[in-house]
């Protein structure tokens, strides 16, 4: 396409934008909500996503040693976890700071334990790392078989739970997503269709005089387009001026936790990359549904 | 230049608007189309500049099979030759000089080139001095002068013309046809329905009479033949 043209498809485009006036600003309105809410979704799940994947990661195994244990018991107890291949780590925690590591996480109310401090009724701990999360359960079963191994825990079921929440709400985002993007297309498409209207005796001229059916069809794509484009900026600036305040006050509150969020950038420049494609998506199939159904050249 | 075998066209609600045509024109004829309304002689036109497809038969255009054509190639065929209209069909907004141009923009060629070929146009349309000026602001005589001249710009072989006089008073129908003589006399063909007895029977040339989808007479000089 020579340059000149593609010149001329623009600014056809733009003067209908213009004279559809409130078609225009209705496309436009659809988009944005549309993508407001699609970009806080998808901040929110990828958030999510990424919690659950760094807790996955940090799942412990504790080993609670048999209280009638001796300290040769303890070794080769020791030993044969750090023989299992899948194991990364053992560390050793006396039941004393057991309990005031219970004492501690309790807050005031860890009080109470204190007393205990006298006669400790916990056991001696070793904390188990494995390589790979997913070997966690089978590490379990095998420490389970050695001796003076009183109790192997570990945190069975808040992962799943925590990933089985995030399928569901995922799930019902993803539905109201479609709907809305449904939505938007349609009032594009029905714009387009307006322009299509409003334009049909020029399309007939250009068609007598012998015009390329995509030298026709280029300024309703690029209007299509546009009405995606310009949809999507409320959007992103929304998306990333919360994020940017979200990020501060997270990283506040979540200081000291090995739950982190992610970073400003470029998980926000990634976002909005992502919204501004789907309002161009979204703009151009919706021209194309116009185009096909209306345009008959 | 135009060559129609056998040409049947039966459209969908079952009317059957062509029958059997067989015709040659030739390059530089000058053909008048006549016929009683429903006839069958727009049909017959738009079957030239691919508008309808015939159902049967086969119609060549400038040695252009039109059953081989592909859609996406009918523009390089339209290029070829131009088309007007009772209704003229020119663009509101757009001022005379911008109408004509139109048919140029759109197949891009180079503005300086429109431009010189527009104002030659005109020239020759004789509104070169109403470049200017909208559409709404002419006569209707003149209106149709500048869609002839759209249709003439990019210097076509053959020019089709569908009731061009029909919305015009007698004077002004006699300018549009000293037009379209002197376009003819540059060499062009021009293929023309026609409802105009007083024309067709004052600027002799070939007549084509269609009646129920079938050529009914052609004569070499031929006269109109019907009462109006």
């Amino acid at each position: 396409m020579k340059f000149r043209t593609a010149g001329r498809h623009v600014k056809e485009s733009f003067k209908s934008l213009l004279r559809n006036g409130w078609m225009t600003f209705a496309s436009i309105s659809a988009v944005t909500i549309t993508l407001v809410l699609v970009g806080v979704f998808m901040v929110i799940m990828m958030n999510l996503n990424n919690v659950a994947t760094s807790i996955e990661e940090n799942v412990e195994i504790r080993v609670h040693i048999d209280i009638a244990a001796t300290d040769k018991d303890r070794t080769v107890l020791e030993d044969q976890i750090k023989s299992l291949p899948e194991v990364q780590s053992v560390v050793f925690s006396p039941k004393g700071e057991e309990l005031d590591n219970l004492i501690t996480s309790l807050g005031d109310d860890g009080d109470a334990f204190k007393l205990f401090e006298q006669d400790n009724p916990l056991n001696d701990v070793f904390v188990v790392k494995t390589k790979d999360p997913e070997d966690t359960l089978a590490v379990v079963h095998k420490i389970e078989k050695f001796n003076h191994a009183a109790k192997v825990k570990y945190g069975q079921g808040t992962v799943e739970k925590l990933f089985s929440a995030i399928n569901i709400s995922r799930n019902v985002g993803i539905v109201l997503i479609i709907g809305l993007l449904f939505t938007a297309m349609f009032l594009i498409s029905n714009t387009i269709k307006i322009t299509i209207v409003a334009r049909r005796k020029e399309i007939e001229i250009m068609r007598l005089v012998g015009a390329t059916n995509w030298f026709i069809r280029w300024p309703f794509f690029l209007e299509g387009m546009w009405l995606g484009i310009v949809g999507s900026i409320i959007p992103i600036a929304a998306v990333s001026g919360i994020y940017y305040y979200a990020y501060d006050y997270m990283i506040a509150k979540l200081a000291g936790s090995y739950v982190e969020i992610l970073e400003f950038n470029p998980f926000v420049f990634q976002v909005s990359g992502l919204l501004l494609a789907m309002g161009a998506f979204i703009g151009i199939w919706g021209s194309v549904m116009s185009i096909r159904k209306f345009l008959k050249i | 230049m135009i060559e129609m075998k056998n040409v049947m066209k039966k459209y969908a609600n079952g009317v059957i608007a062509a029958n059997g045509i067989n015709v040659k024109i030739g390059q530089g004829e000058f053909v008048y189309v006549v016929g009683p309304s429903g006839a069958g002689k727009s049909t017959f036109i738009k079957m030239m500049y691919r508008e309808e497809k015939p159902t049967q038969g086969h119609i060549r255009i400038n040695g252009i099979n039109l059953e081989k054509l592909k859609n996406s190639k009918v523009p390089l065929l339209r290029r070829n030759m131009g088309v007007v209209f009772q209704d003229f069909k020119l663009l509101p907004t757009l001022t005379v000089f911008e109408n004509v141009a139109f048919a140029l923009e759109v197949i891009e060629e180079n503005p300086k080139f429109i431009k010189k070929k527009v104002m030659e146009t005109l020239d020759l349309v004789g509104l070169k001095h109403k470049a200017r000026m909208l559409p709404t602001e002419l006569s209707g005589g003149e209106q149709q002068r500048v869609s002839i001249a759209r249709s003439i710009v990019n210097s076509p072989k053959l020019v089709i013309a569908d009731e061009p006089t029909g919305n015009l008073d007698p004077e002004t129908s006699w300018e549009i046809m000293n037009i379209f003589e002197t376009i003819n006399n540059r060499g062009t063909t021009i293929v023309m329905a026609t409802h105009n007895k007083e024309i067709v029977n004052t600027i002799k040339h070939r007549v084509i009479a269609i009646e129920g989808g079938r050529i009914v007479r052609d004569e070499v000089r031929g006269e109109y033949g019907y009462e109006i």
